[in-house]
């Protein structure tokens, strides 16, 4: 077994390499400034609360956009899977909206909703919104025939066994539908925040760099990226939680 | 992994009901009426005067800016560049990703080195990088092709690992004795096999590489279709906003489908051809 030091020392390396070619000015400093530098002016912006404040501006429209996009998404994807109409209606809908890149709709959900927090929850929301639908779809539509006729032989009613049969076995594909839209979150995210935004991450990041506090910048920088990676990993955790009485039946 | 079966095309058209002609037509009647419905509701909602022009121009309004930005070349020269970077950011994805997929694959010192780097890279949004690219080199098209290939490298790089590792042990097993050289094996038997599913993350790369340039458009300004729409939202200039959305939706669109109908030129020899791509 490898242990966890061996397969991350790569990135210690790089860690490492990238002070040393900072110190050694092999490249100007305000390209890349030294990593203890950004370390410690990330300490600072902790100190001086400004991080902690943009970080809850983002991570507030984050959870509120990618909370109601789960909600509808995974309504929208079952219903699909469960009524012809509302798959007659919703499925070209999807459809069109699918290969639309959502960042496009950066300028028209501020049109719609100004500069504040409404319109990075919209956009959020509108594109979190299809991962969601479509991994409820096809989690729901593939949910075994048997499982169903069981089901409604022993008596249960459509919304019982909508509850107790259909989501059960959607949310393998509903999880991963939802993991899809978790990474989307941040990207629309940061990227909303960077074209027009007056609080957030993509706005301190914009903010720093056209003041030329490049160490903080990258700290900013990092911190988002770290912060994607850790959501990932922990939604990952989550659902292998969630999932675990699928692998005892399999 | 299915195997390369010379039956197994037919066996896969046999499997697949053949539905009856009425049912396809009604049915793509049913959902060419809802995008239609779709489309007159926006002009309808437009026209009744519940919103104003600035938040909801009319759809009829949008066309005809798409059409007078298409006959001044203008729609052409954006489209251009920004298929351009998104291209050429492709491009280097691909080759880079299989490369080092491949050596991922084939190499323990380059799967050591890559393997965490991959792990941490591909969950990360790297679109908050962008502001650093920015630094190193300008604003010119250099950083908004490097910002596409930090994106989409990562999913080439995956699904080449995980395509090389499915390899069936017996393919490369019979290369061997039937004398192949390791070169031989690797271009002659192991990619070909693993091209299907190398082929599915290029078709993850392919959409991400445009988005990427869009966004990086958006950031930096300029000509492109996500510079020529910022330029609209900064004028207040809605009509333009939402034609810039709709062409930006029109070549994403073209794009994604060319892709498909590659991938099944490609795999004509391959089962899974006749499976539906699942991008």
């Amino acid at each position: 077994m490898k242990s966890v030091w061996l397969r991350y020392l790569p990135l210690v390396l790089l860690a490492i390499a990238w002070e040393a070619v900072s110190r050694l000015g092999l490249v100007s400093s305000s390209a890349l400034p030294p990593l203890s530098d950004v370390i410690a002016s990330w300490i600072d912006l902790i100190k001086t609360g400004e991080l902690v404040s943009n970080a809850g501006a983002s991570l507030y429209r984050a959870a509120a956009g990618l909370a109601l996009a789960i909600v509808i998404g995974a309504a929208l994807g079952i219903g699909m899977a469960w009524s012809k109409p509302v798959n007659v209606v919703v499925a070209p809908i999807v459809e069109i909206f699918y290969p639309l890149p959502k960042s496009a709709l950066i300028p028209v959900t501020v049109i719609w909703l100004g500069l504040g927090d409404g319109s990075k929850i919209l956009l959020i929301f509108l594109g979190c919104m299809i991962p969601v639908t479509i991994g409820a779809f096809n989690g729901a539509r593939s949910s075994e025939q048997t499982l169903v006729w069981s089901a409604r032989s022993m008596g249960a009613g459509r919304l019982r066994m909508l509850w107790d049969v259909v989501l059960p076995s959607a949310m393998p594909e509903l999880l991963n539908g939802i993991r899809t839209a978790l990474a989307l979150s941040f990207i629309l995210l940061v990227s909303a925040e960077l074209i027009v935004a007056r609080a957030g991450f993509g706005y301190l990041i914009g903010f720093l760099g056209a003041n030329g506090a490049y160490d903080s910048m990258y700290a900013v920088v990092l911190t988002v990226a770290l912060l994607g990676f850790a959501a990932d990993r922990g939604f990952q955790l989550i659902m292998n939680r969630m999932l675990q009485w699928r692998e005892q039946t399999h | 992994m299915a195997r390369t079966d010379a039956l197994a095309p037919d066996a896969a058209a046999l499997a697949a009901p053949t539905p009856s002609l009425a049912r396809t037509v009604l049915w793509s009647i049913a959902r060419m009426s809802s995008v239609l419905a779709l489309l007159i509701g926006w002009e309808v909602l437009a026209r009744s005067g519940t919103f104003t022009p600035f938040v909801l121009p009319s759809l009829t309004s949008v066309v005809e800016r798409i059409w007078s930005d298409a006959l001044s070349g203008e729609l052409f020269i954006n489209i251009g560049l920004t298929m351009y970077r998104a291209l050429v950011g492709f491009f280097i994805s691909m080759i880079g990703g299989i490369v080092i997929g491949a050596a991922m694959s084939r190499n323990v010192i380059a799967n050591w080195f890559f393997d965490p780097i991959v792990s941490v890279g591909f969950p990360m949004p790297k679109i908050a990088f962008l502001p650093v690219v920015i630094l190193w080199l300008g604003v010119y098209d250099v950083s908004k092709i490097t910002i596409v290939v930090i994106d989409a490298i990562f999913p080439v790089i995956a699904a080449t690992v995980l395509a090389i590792r499915g390899v069936e042990h017996e393919l490369i097993w019979s290369a061997r004795n039937m004398g192949a050289t390791d070169r031989q094996v690797l271009t002659q038997v192991v990619l070909p096999a693993a091209l299907p599913q190398i082929l599915t993350g290029l078709q993850v790369a392919l959409p991400i590489s445009m988005i990427v340039a869009v966004v990086a458009e958006m950031l930096m300004g300029g000509y492109g279709l996500g510079g020529a729409m910022m330029t609209a939202s900064r004028f207040a200039d809605s009509r333009g906003v939402f034609a810039g959305i709709v062409e930006i939706a029109i070549v994403g669109y073209v794009l994604i489908k060319l892709m498909a109908m590659l991938r099944r030129r490609l795999l004509i020899w391959h089962p899974e051809a006749n499976e539906p791509a699942t991008v």
